[in-house]
């Protein structure tokens, strides 16, 4: 993974000093709150319902046991003993004080980590697939390109007041983890007829209140033009997206109010004069320096049946179920990806304990190479495991209460903070979340019910990707009263969609029935177990469902 | 509004005129877009030291012409959440070569003055009680700069190459 | 007018804070000075503009509380609740704990 040099750890340095005197300022009174509120942005420093929140960046997602134990140690000394992984490869702190942030992000920066521009009207923390670097298939790992673009948009001069914040997503890959049509800017790495590598470039997709998927902008870019692209595309959305009203302020609205004609033609007349006036793309010695630091890792192949390995899958449940869902090969043959699961059985999706922190950190020092990744969907990822290690690994998890076999099943729901701690919020998340994962506890059942994305959020700012759910709830206030609002077959993939809501909202006992209702529709309505949830809906339409779930509106 | 240009407190000998008061002769001229294209021929066949003062939404291009007879461009801001006038300063400087005076005015902060010298402004008309070192700590309070733009630091893609040791300093 | 308390975030630490009978921020709703009058309810906003200039709290508004069965104060809404009472979920490190 990328390690810094002197300039990248300066930089890093000097901007917490900066924050440090910011917060100074602040209290001795010389900057208001007004005045503070968007430099503590500019440093991912909210405050929310009930305390400061700081969210601090895991760059596309990829971490090491040393940064996980800082983590651990931040979320021990500075919070309340636990930290929650977000869907966009951040980790949020819940309760820090505010005099004790710049010592936070202090010790951040002694294992090269930092929160710039996890908030605030700029270009966000860049993500990219988690499983990136360990799978077949990939044109070239997106991290490379991920950690360019991190580089580029740092402190951008021109780009730190845009009209709203701004994501960029790279998948190197061509099925989409990353969720890239969903974001203001989606990459695909790509080659062209002639075996050269670039990307598709996609625009105007994201969820919040107006949920859009992403349109093609250009279907290859030249690897090496990345920069100079990018900065082209920032600079017609800096000119021209909306600044009258924040819901309409996003590049997606620029896209649908214009036409994405007009802005590959704007966009590409900006990049030509811009490729006149400077030299923005990094050289090739640049590009090849940050590419050596994601080498693939030196792995030889291993046994892919090892005794170990095949006894314990005839003997031991768990591990059954376990490797059948959160294990996926390695583009090694012998070794393995493994989901590791932040979403026990009624637990708090996306939370992890300190203790749980340095258990992980330890078992991917024995087991991936000191290796961690963070998933959009709030897990988190061992990407070099040998098979032969796996029982091992096991019960290393199990013992930390991290070995729920439950990855994309009915249980591994996403869910946002929602109003036990966003200030923002209408309805709470997390409890909704529990009780549905509750009432599918038994992992035979979720087994049979297959693949199924549930996800939650609770409020149309759509942080827990409600949109894109198999089945969504959203978070609404009916008349002072936390209602849900259910949506069927979004997906986030490569064939993204946006779900379709099912009718009016449910009180919070009504929409967990509901889930469940859902689910034994599709059981009884599927062709077989072959036919997946998503699958089903997409034949069906919503009609079934709707019947199931309203009985009185008869033509709903 | 103490004016700060290249890093030190400087007098203001400009005077922003309404769109319909009547210039004095020999006072430095600042006029809005609108009166100077309006005005144009009259204006640039003047002898006055002439500005213009750009609002977000006005585009430098509509100026590009008629740079070389401009010794001042102000770019206004209304809040510090309006960006546009950064892309405008690097527009006026790297595309349209403009070697006169960008200056920030309008609601200008501290933690922005890096943000604006590096996107090409060299005068700002600060808040009251600024003082000129603490506007250039301010502007060197992050050394490293990841990508080029208007000012003169290299980039740190440059620089790794040349002094691969060596980080900028605050 | 319904009672009122004023609430808002401690500077130093973001804490849920309330104004009480003596002028000083307190963490309970319960020890918060309750007010119904619209003169009184304002008299409490004013502290509260007044604790923000003197930097001890940021964003200070007030909320309708009632009083429980037991007489003490309990937000009305329920967003305030929340506030008032930490998240409603367990948390993890509770659970460890217990
Ligand atoms: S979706 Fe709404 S409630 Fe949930 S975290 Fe985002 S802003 Fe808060």
């Amino acid at each position: 993974m990328y390690r810094y040099d002197a300039f990248d750890a300066a930089f890093v340095r000097q901007r917490t000093e900066q924050f440090r005197d910011q917060v100074a300022r602040r209290l001795s009174g010389e900057l208001t709150e007004e005045e503070f509120k968007p430099l503590r942005l500019m440093n991912g420093l909210y405050l929310q319902l009930h305390a400061y929140m700081l969210r601090v960046a895991i760059p596309y997602g990829t971490l090491d046991s040393r940064q996980l134990r800082k983590l651990a140690h931040i979320a021990r000394t500075y919070d309340k003993g636990y930290g929650h992984f977000t869907t966009r490869q951040n980790i949020q702190f819940n309760w820090p004080a505010l005099v004790d942030v710049p010592s936070i992000l202090e010790e951040l920066a002694e294992v090269e980590m930092h929160a710039i521009q996890t908030s605030g009207n700029c270009i966000r923390n860049v993500t990219a697939d988690h499983y990136a670097g360990a799978v077949a298939g990939e044109v070239e790992d997106p991290r490379i390109w991920a950690e360019i673009i991190r580089q580029w948009s740092s402190l951008h001069p021109e780009f730190s007041f845009l009209p709203r914040k701004f994501k960029i997503a790279v998948t190197g890959t061509t099925h989409d983890r990353a969720a890239v049509k969903l974001h203001d800017i989606g990459l695909v790495l790509t080659r062209d007829a002639a075996g050269a590598v670039g990307f598709q470039v996609l625009v105007g997709g994201g969820q919040g209140r107006t949920p859009m998927v992403a349109k093609t902008l250009r279907d290859f870019l030249p690897k090496e033009r990345l920069l100079s692209y990018l900065e082209a595309i920032l600079r017609t959305y800096n000119l021209l997206g909306r600044r009258d009203n924040k819901y309409k302020a996003r590049i997606k609205i620029l896209v649908h109010e214009v036409g994405i004609e007009e802005v590959r033609r704007l966009v590409e007349a900006e990049w030509e004069a811009i490729g006149r006036e400077t030299s923005l793309d990094l050289p090739e010695a640049e590009r090849a320096r940050i590419a050596a630091h994601f080498a693939p890792p030196d792995l030889t192949p291993r046994p892919a049946e090892p005794p170990a390995l095949v006894e314990a899958l005839a003997t031991h449940r768990p591990f059954r179920h376990w490797l059948r869902s959160n294990v996926k090969p390695h583009r090694t043959p012998g070794y393995a990806v493994v989901d590791v699961s932040l979403k026990p059985i009624g637990g708090a999706p996306g939370d992890m304990t300190d203790a749980q922190m340095e258990a992980l950190a330890d078992l991917a020092d024995r087991h991936s190479l000191g290796e961690i990744r963070v998933s959009h969907a709030q897990n988190l990822v061992l990407p070099h495991v040998a098979r032969e290690d796996l029982p091992a690994l096991h019960r290393g998890l199990a013992a930390a209460g991290l070995a729920t076999g439950n990855n994309r099943l009915v249980s591994d729901i996403i869910a946002c903070p929602g109003l036990d701690y966003c200030a923002l919020a209408n309805a709470r998340s997390i409890p909704i979340a529990q009780r549905i994962s509750e009432r599918f506890a038994d992992l035979d059942r979720q087994a049979d019910i297959g693949p199924l994305e549930i996800k939650i959020s609770g409020c149309i700012n759509a942080c827990g990707h409600h949109h894109v759910g198999h089945i969504g709830l959203l978070g609404v206030d009916r008349k002072g009263e936390e209602a849900y609002q259910i949506t069927l077959g979004g997906r986030a993939d490569e064939n993204a969609a946006i779900g379709r809501i099912v009718g009016p909202a449910f009180d919070a006992d009504g929409a967990v029935a509901a889930v469940e209702t859902i689910v034994e529709t599709y059981l009884e309505e599927r062709l077989g177990p072959d036919e997946s949830f998503l699958a089903a809906v997409e034949r069906l339409g919503l009609a079934p469902f709707k019947a199931r779930l309203y009985p009185d509106k008869r033509a709903a | 509004m103490p004016l700060i240009k290249h890093g030190r407190f400087a007098a203001d000998l400009w005077t922003v005129y309404a769109d319909d008061a009547p210039l004095q002769p020999d006072i430095p001229a600042v006029v809005s877009l609108a009166r100077f294209l309006a005005q144009r021929a009259a204006l640039t066949a003047s002898a006055l030291d002439l500005g213009v003062r750009l609002e977000p939404g006005e585009h430098p291009q509509a100026l590009a012409e008629a740079l070389d007879r401009l010794a001042l461009v102000q770019l206004h801001f209304p809040s510090f959440t309006d960006g546009r006038a950064y892309s405008y300063a690097r527009l006026l400087r790297q595309r349209y070569r403009y070697r006169g005076e960008v200056r920030a005015v309008g609601h200008v902060l501290r933690d922005q003055y890096l943000f604006m010298a590096r996107a090409g402004f060299d005068a700002f008309e600060t808040p009251p009680g600024e003082t000129a070192q603490k506007w250039r700590q301010a502007v060197r309070a992050v050394g490293p700069a990841y990508q080029p733009a208007a000012d003169d630091r290299r980039p740190v893609w440059a620089e790794r190459r040349t002094h691969p040791e060596r980080a900028p300093s605050q | 007018m319904a009672l009122q308390v004023l609430t808002a975030n401690r500077l130093r630490d973001g804490a849920v804070v309330y104004l009480s009978p003596d002028g000083s921020w307190v963490e309970r709703v319960a020890a918060a000075r309750a007010e119904s009058a619209p003169e009184a309810v304002a008299r409490l906003e004013a502290a509260g503009r007044a604790a923000v200039v003197a930097r001890e709290v940021v964003e200070p508004y007030p909320i309708a509380v009632e009083q429980g069965e037991d007489g003490r104060l309990i937000p009305v809404r329920y967003r305030e609740r929340i506030r008032a009472e930490g998240p409603s979920i367990r948390l993890q490190c509770d659970e460890e704990a217990a």
